[in-house]
């Protein structure tokens, strides 16, 4: 059982958890992840490392409420038990030897995407930071992601705060006015990751995606969390839990992955509603 | 007295009843049906039997204190060389080992050597009253990776031993593939607790959620003071067949699937995993592991499921009880049949029709057999313009799988052979002192009783390597 240490609220929907795990918390890097199980009878669920501190032996981990899992997550207080919390999975993002990157988050992805900012503003590289999102009610980790980057732009779709449009749009800007990355690190909604590698391959510049498939296990056994790379013209298997998340952006089959990210949505409708009435009835006894 | 041509046969729930319940199949002997069996064996001085079993368990010796009517006794002729009897007496293939080499079945049925093994460890896990006696412990700690089948029976003879275990598991729950594989109909649930409770109560340490070449690594076990580690980690990735339409929804590996009903149980309604039911569905394959996906996917409610394997009856992998079963419960057989495209339901109409990217069927070409390989079987070949349509929900591959990379990955000489095994010496230790393997882990996909052969193998090859360190 592992003990939440810390909650706090980002906005109406996401929340932050910090997590007694000190295996996990001693071990884990940017662009790893966990899975957990919030209770006997939960399913597993991954959700990608959101900082650690070591020393206490704590894991943040960042969630939006989507599905019945997450809500269940979120009904828990300080104090409360996780059932099970296994990692650090995936390989760490490879961050050496880069000088000047664009961090690009989408939603609650920034929640992915500050890890990695942090750990290249530690390495002493030059982190430019554009986060989106729907709209100012729901934008979090502004003061965070200042901190760790030398330039921040933050988009709102409806432009209620920042920049309006989507993270692309500044993006596309800099590039055009010839400004240079090592990497274009993109981490948010898969169409999202998919527009800005399309952006960043018009340029000739590299581009990291975190994939967020279905799994179970998260160790290579399920194969759940599958996905296509076009390699060379080739079509090539691979898998997220192990072989990633992060992968090219240039050659993930994005398309294939929202399609299979769609495999359960008719139960994962019906369970979110019955798991809002039973949090409810529970609410009120 | 005894039927000598004829053994005894398996009481099991009929066909209609369980093709719609998790309930075990094979119910098990009574005692005196039991007895009755092990009337038949002719304790022959040569005892060929024990030779076919992987871990040359005193067959002629516990089925002769049966014909005494000593239970117990029996039992504990089968515990000095099986930890875990009430699973292999349910799940070894007994027909191709030790019954094979029964002297009985050269002219008549072999003894049912696994039937009377399974009875003697239910009736020892119902009625054994004798606690489990402490051992000594030697403070030496040993590390053991993985609680399936080959973990479970080193952690055993370890302890036995006097070793301080630790099994760390990855999953949430200890078991490995016996419990996120093999179905409950096969293998109830309550049999791998009740063995692993056994472990426990011998002093057995176990560690959940726990992956090693992640959480830990095999280095840091050895700074934490473990002496020596044995690696069954099992089976890895799961093999795909590389055709077209392999990423469309509703097509599943077959570990997937499985580990979804098993693990997860969501085939129960308070559980939140969710899973395919219902529908037409195909499993390609033939080994057990097939066998067990589609007895599953009849039991979540399919109303039509297939089995497509590319060569004929002969050659099916699977034990020969669980084809008998399937064919029962009237899962379709489609022997020297190979798919080459899954294919998928795509409305151009309507790009949010959100049937798209979802299997609708697959396009299968029909085999002859060749000449024989070099493993001797007959090559499977494809017949021109045989091929046709199979309308389909729901498509499960189970044909292998490939070695899992974690612990490779992040042990640095480690040496892994051509297919990725983990290279073993005769003694199981590895290209690492100190390091064995064995089990899925060095093999690739095999039996639950070989992984249990290596897990002893190992256990006597790290009681020798730490006595002699001293």
């Amino acid at each position: 059982m592992y003990r939440i240490e810390k909650r706090d609220v980002l906005n109406e929907t996401v929340t932050s958890l910090w997590v007694e795990a000190p295996l996990v918390a001693r071990k884990g890097e940017a662009g790893q992840f966990i899975i957990l199980r919030v209770d006997e009878e939960g399913e597993r669920i991954p959700l990608t490392i959101a900082g650690t501190d070591r020393e206490k032996g704590l894991v943040r981990i960042i969630f939006q409420v989507v599905g019945a899992t997450t809500m269940k997550l979120n009904a828990l207080k300080e104090g409360d038990f996780i059932h099970d919390f296994v990692g650090p999975l995936g390989k760490p993002s490879d961050l050496e030897g880069l000088k000047k990157v664009a961090v690009i988050g989408g939603g609650v992805g920034c929640a992915i995407a500050l890890p990695v900012a942090k750990k290249l503003h530690d390495l002493g590289a030059n982190v430019v930071s554009i986060v989106g999102f729907r709209n100012k009610d729901i934008l979090i980790l502004e003061d965070e992601f200042k901190e760790v980057s030398d330039k921040l732009i933050v988009t709102t779709d409806d432009g209620s705060y920042g920049e309006k449009g989507n993270v692309t749009i500044p993006l596309r800007k800099m590039l055009e006015n010839g400004e240079k990355f090592d990497r274009i690190i993109a981490i948010g909604p898969l169409i999202m990751m998919k527009f800005v590698s399309l952006t960043a391959k018009e340029f000739n510049i590299p581009v990291v995606v975190s994939m967020n498939p279905i799994m179970i296990d998260g160790t290579g056994m399920c194969g759940g969390c599958r996905l296509t790379l076009c390699q060379d013209g080739r079509r090539v298997t691979k898998f997220a839990c192990v072989d990633g998340p992060e992968f090219d952006g240039y050659e993930v089959d994005f398309d294939e992955a929202m399609s299979r990210n769609r495999m359960y949505m008719d139960f994962e409708k019906h369970a979110y509603e019955e798991t809002c009435n039973l949090l409810r009835k529970g609410g009120e006894n | 007295m005894a039927n000598v041509t004829k053994r005894n046969e398996m009481p099991t729930l009929s066909p209609k009843v369980r093709a719609k319940c998790f309930e075990e199949v094979a119910k098990g002997y009574d005692e005196e049906t039991a007895f009755n069996e092990a009337s038949r064996c002719l304790s022959c001085p040569t005892a060929p039997c024990i030779s076919g079993c992987p871990v040359n368990i005193d067959i002629r010796g516990f089925i002769k204190k049966m014909k005494e009517k000593d239970i117990e006794g029996a039992y504990e002729v089968i515990s000095k060389s099986s930890s875990l009897p009430a699973i292999c007496g349910r799940v070894c293939p007994q027909e191709s080992q030790c019954e094979s080499k029964c002297t009985l079945g050269y002219k008549f049925e072999p003894v049912a050597i696994g039937r009377i093994e399974r009875f003697v460890a239910d009736y020892h896990a119902a009625n054994s009253k004798k606690e489990v006696t402490p051992v000594v412990k030697n403070g030496k700690k040993v590390a053991i990776i993985g609680s399936g089948p080959s973990g479970l029976t080193c952690a055993g003879d370890l302890a036995k031993k006097g070793y301080e275990v630790t099994v760390f598991e990855a999953l949430h729950e200890l078991g490995g593939v016996l419990l996120y594989g093999i179905p409950e109909f096969r293998l109830p649930k309550s049999v791998v607790k009740g063995e692993t409770e056994k472990l426990r109560a011998m002093g057995v340490d176990f560690q959940t959620n726990v992956v090693i070449g992640k959480t830990l690594t095999i280095q840091e076990l050895f700074e934490d003071g473990y002496k020596a580690v044995y690696v069954a980690s099992g089976a890895g990735l799961p093999n795909f067949m590389g055709i077209p339409g392999e990423e469309l929804r509703g097509v599943y590996s077959a570990n997937e699937f499985l580990t979804r009903c098993n693990l997860m149980k969501a085939y129960r309604e308070v559980n939140d995993t969710p899973i395919m039911k219902g529908g037409k569905v195909a499993v390609v394959g033939g080994g057990n592991v097939a066998m067990d996906a589609a007895r599953t996917a009849l039991r979540l409610g399919a109303e039509k499921v297939y089995i497509i394997y590319r060569r004929s009856m002969e050659e099916l992998p699977a034990r020969k009880e669980e084809v008998e079963h399937a064919i029962e419960e009237g899962i379709e057989f489609r022997f020297l049949n190979n798919p080459v495209e899954i294919l998928g339901y795509s409305n151009l109409d309507n790009p949010r029709d959100p049937k798209n990217g979802t299997v609708k069927g697959m396009r299968v070409i029909k085999m002859e057999l060749g000449e024989p390989d070099e493993k001797g079987r007959r090559r499977p070949i494809e017949i021109p313009n045989s091929e046709y349509e199979m309308d389909l929900d729901t498509v499960i591959m189970a044909i292998g799988t490939s070695p899992n990379p974690l612990i490779k990955s992040t042990t640095p000489g480690l040496e892994v052979s051509k297919r990725g095994g983990i290279v073993i010496d005769e003694n199981g230790m590895s290209s690492i002192e100190g390091v064995f393997a064995g089990g899925d882990a060095v093999t690739g996909a095999a039996t639950v009783i070989s992984a249990m052969g290596a897990g002893k193998l190992a256990a006597r090859g790290i009681d020798d390597y730490l006595s002699k360190k001293e």
